[in-house]
């Protein structure tokens, strides 16, 4: 076993420094904030800092910083911040309130994130997010996020995700939207300010790294490319926040937005930046299936479907009669079967694999047997049609308008598709990447979901990142380090900025005979083939070798057609894609490194006699940290993780 | 199934555009509109021609960045975004005529691309509560009649994709800057600012090239979120209390 990975890596020293909190846990963060030094007002105005991204963390730490009086300049790739990707969440956010006195707390929070993390993240980090978690709650309320309400005029919670309280705020089905519009509102408040200075449509292709005086590598601008002039512009600053998102779009199909890349931070990366445990993706069970090639991305249907419908598929392989003239007794209700007490509310991963094993197993539906049924038949008898319009009417149109068929009478059609990352740019407790000065937030980095996600903990994590945590751990980098103004002429500057242009005319000038799509696509299949819900050795190490060739075929004939001195969104697609298909080749180094099972990332070899994933505690609880290292192999910091207040166990659905 | 689209191509802003034809001999009806525009831009791109640029980002019809005229109507025949618009609305042999926004609000950034940056300036004049992170109090210290808290949400469900705008004979984004004044004005939250809300954003409004609003009701019908019409009342109440208030 230890052999296959040995070609592909080398293990570096262990993170030496993870800015680790002690004491008490229910302190840390307090004292953390104590600790931290200020700037003085006045001098605020002169601090410039950059971020990256203005979606829930970007724009939350954006509008934030701009409140404090920092000079900010904020870049996103949309035509305006409030297109970001955090809008389309649907189910809500986790806030441990207890509104309704059943158990629910602080530590509870805690609890439920790091087990639901499969024991992979940091104590200290997840503690924190559910201490903030409550102010995010007032913030919003205070900005006029119409969250759901009850007829007392109080906040309304639901549950969600498998945990035993109510602790999930929402807004319908919308409440991403709501939380972004939020946070986009505060934002616009500060631009029309003055503090914050908005560049729409423009994207960033390098980080600026320059040495201070001591020689300390420090993170001090970004290099961009105006979309529309096709301009490289160069920025400095003297901090640098990435809140780009997550990385789905490497499967091409994902319920990513079309524009999610991973370009941010994999430039960060390639200036030395670690990228954190990049295999952990979460692949959601209740997903409309892929109906053809032309297909351009996955549309979600809220897991809240799965309170009333049932999941099925033929007990009979290749049953090609319509859902509806198969009889009771010739369907498996498989989830109830083999998960008798959690039944069809088992977590997204044991849903999604187990999806996967029926349709592998040729019992799978609709086109190409990717699809199980997701079937409301006895949620109408049993509670009536209005009942379930009411509950459901929005989700069951969506379907109805994507698919062309009616899910009142015949069983939806579901598959699992990519949702989220877990990985991420590696930082420390302050958000702070390895490179100095660089911070990154929400899905961006790897921080506090450990090996998967629980629901309704993105949006939480991105606004305790943006509100919360970042604003209070930038100002003491800025107040520890003075540090001497960069210019355009600064040798580093000119050499990041000359890549960049060479880059973009590399591009343009291989004139191939592929489009951007079609390799895209072919990037896409091999990682969801091979590093997707279920890894094993031989398939990753397979993986590898195909994305190698697949890296020499795009450099040697994509096809990018128009020029950069416009509008070129084939050129913007072809730079984005270049970059997925070094990140897939690392997720699958990474997973094929984690010779165990745990959360998102489920490896053949490693499962119990009943097919359930199966951790290696004395071997592999730690964070890998990858540092880019050469083409050929990776070198891998880990950074060792410690239990002190949950007990480590196997998670148990049956 | 065939098809035969239309398309506005225009370089760049200050380009002079035109309509320019395609054929589309193998396109499905389960397809999405931008799914179909996406296998035309495969085959120019190996034809070695310029794709057709056009906006679009979550493709489930919630961002708002996607929108073109199809046929007339600002995202087509459907009450829906041009996202979740699918070719099964459409038959076989179909001519069908795609343009951008067609606005003086929207400038064309290039084919079926126009600039909305706008409608963020509208926001920016009072489109927010006034409130520093930090300095929120306990959320449920203030209790909101369930009935207001609902028709708050229901205005605050705009996507800012600019349909309204399309659709208005007088190119007015008054549906838009209308929603944000009846989320942000039902809630006791919103109650200080409102009367300077309403003034500024109106007179953003005014600023950007907006037309006015004559009660025509177009925006609403095109508007894929079914913003109704009635918040532009409250908006016209609201600036006439203002104005009469003497706070402009």
């Amino acid at each position: 076993m230890a052999q296959a990975i040995d070609e592909f890596i080398t293990v570096g020293d262990e993170i030496a420094d993870s800015a680790a909190p002690s004491g008490p846990i229910e302190k840390r963060w307090d004292e953390r904030k104590f600790s931290a030094k200020l700037v003085n007002p006045a001098n605020r105005r002169k601090i410039n800092v950059i971020i990256v991204g203005t979606g829930l963390a970007g724009a939350a730490a954006a509008a934030t910083m701009g409140e404090a009086g920092y000079n900010v300049k904020t870049f996103c790739y949309q035509d305006s911040p409030r297109r970001a990707h955090s809008i389309a969440a649907q189910g809500g956010i986790n806030a441990a309130k207890n509104y309704r006195n059943d158990g629910d707390s602080v530590y509870r929070l805690f609890y439920d994130t790091v087990k639901g993390g499969d024991f992979r993240s940091r104590e200290s980090n997840s503690y924190r997010l559910a201490q903030v978690s409550v102010n995010i709650i007032d913030q919003c309320v205070a900005q006029g996020v119409p969250f759901a309400r009850e007829y007392g005029g109080l906040l309304d919670n639901r549950s969600f995700g498998g945990v035993q309280v109510s602790r999930t705020f929402y807004a319908r089905g919308q409440t991403g939207q709501q939380l972004l519009i939020g946070a986009y509102q505060a934002l616009e408040r500060q631009i029309a300010a003055g503090t914050v200075e908005m560049n729409t449509r423009h994207e960033m292709l390098d980080l600026i790294v320059v040495p201070d005086s001591d020689g300390t590598e420090r993170a001090r601008g970004i290099i961009v490319r105006d979309m529309v002039s096709g301009e490289i512009e160069t920025h400095t600053a003297d901090v640098v926040v990435l809140a780009t998102g997550g990385y789905g779009n490497v499967y091409f199909l994902s319920t990513n937005a079309m524009g999610s890349n991973v370009t941010a931070t994999w430039r960060a990366h390639r200036k030395g930046a670690y990228f954190g445990n990049p295999c952990y993706t979460q692949i959601h069970p209740t997903c409309i299936p892929v109906s053809g090639e032309y297909q351009s991305k996955l549309t979600l249907m809220s897991e809240s479907l799965r309170n009333d419908g049932r999941i099925w598929v033929p007990k009979a392989q290749g049953d090609d009669r319509h859902p509806t003239d198969i009889p009771e007794d010739e369907r498996d209700y498989y989830l109830e079967r083999i998960y008798p007490s959690f039944g069809n509310l088992v977590p997204r991963d044991i849903a999604s694999r187990a999806a996967k094993y029926q349709c592998d197993d040729g019992k799978g539906v609709g086109p190409g047997g990717l699809g199980v049924y997701l079937d409301f038949a006895d949620a109408i008898a049993r509670m009536g049609r209005k009942t379930v319009e009411a509950k459901y009417g929005n989700l069951f149109d969506m379907y109805a308008r994507i698919t062309g068929e009616d899910p009142y009478s015949q069983p939806m059609r579901i598959y699992p598709a990519v949702h989220y990352v877990m990985g991420g740019l590696w930082v420390d407790y302050d958000l702070q990447s390895n490179i100095k000065g660089l911070f990154v937030g929400g899905e961006a980095n790897f921080s506090d979901q450990g090996a998967n996600r629980l629901g309704a903990s993105a949006l939480m994590q991105g606004l305790a990142d943006g509100y919360f945590v970042l604003p209070s751990t930038l100002p003491d980098y800025l107040a520890s380090h003075h540090l001497e103004p960069v210019t355009e002429d600064h040798p580093r500057v000119v050499e990041a900025r000359k890549a960049v242009e060479e880059r973009v005319e590399k591009l343009l000038s291989i004139n191939g005979s592929r489009t951007v799509d079609s390799i895209h696509k072919e990037l896409g299949h091999i990682m969801w083939e091979y590093c997707g819900m279920e890894r094993s050795e031989e398939g990753l190490v397979k993986a590898i070798g195909l994305i190698r060739d697949l890296k020499n075929e795009f450099w040697t004939n994509v096809k990018v057609t128009g020029v950069n001195e416009e509008l070129n969104q084939t050129l913007e697609r072809a730079n984005r894609v270049a970059d997925f298909i070094e990140l897939g080749e690392l997720m699958c180094i990474d997973a094929l490194n984690r010779a165990e099972s745990c959360g998102g990332h489920f490896r053949s070899e490693s499962q119990t006699e009943d097919g359930e994933a199966l951790r290696h505690d004395d071997e592999f609880a730690y964070v890998a940290a990858w540092e880019y290292g050469d083409d050929d192999k990776k070198v891998l910091h880990k950074e060792p993780l410690t239990y002190e207040y949950i007990e480590m166990k196997a998670r148990s659905y049956k | 199934m065939k098809i035969t689209v239309n398309v506005w191509r225009q370089k760049n802003a200050d380009a002079k555009g035109a309509m320019v034809t395609y054929q589309l001999d193998d396109v499905l009806e389960d397809m999405s509109f931008l799914e179909m525009l996406d296998v035309l831009n495969e085959t120019l791109t190996l034809a070695g021609e310029d794709p057709v640029a056009f906006d679009s980002d979550c493709r489930e019809g919630i961002c708002g960045s996607c929108g073109v005229v199809i046929n007339g109507i600002p995202h087509g025949p459907e009450v829906t975004t041009t996202c979740q618009l699918h070719l099964r609305s459409f038959k076989d042999g179909d001519v069908i005529d795609i343009e951008p926004w067609r606005a003086s609000g929207f400038p064309v950034v290039k084919d079926l691309v126009v600039d909305r940056g706008a409608f963020d300036r509208i926001i920016q004049a009072g489109g927010y509560i006034s409130v520093n992170t930090g300095s929120a109090p306990e959320a449920n210290n203030l209790p909101v009649p369930k009935e207001d808290a609902d028709h708050a949400f229901e205005a605050a469900t705009c996507i800012g994709c600019g349909a309204c705008v399309a659709a208005c004979p007088n190119g007015s984004a008054m549906l838009f800057t209308a929603a944000k004044i009846t989320h942000l004005g039902l809630l006791p939250q919103g109650q200080p600012e409102r009367d300077s809300r309403v003034l500024g954003m109106v007179e953003q409004h005014d600023a950007e090239g907006f037309g006015g609003c004559t009660n025509i009701g177009e925006c609403t019908t095109a508007c894929p979120k079914g913003i109704p019409l009635d918040v532009i009342s409250r908006l016209n109440r609201d600036l006439l209390g203002a104005l009469a208030a003497g706070k402009a």
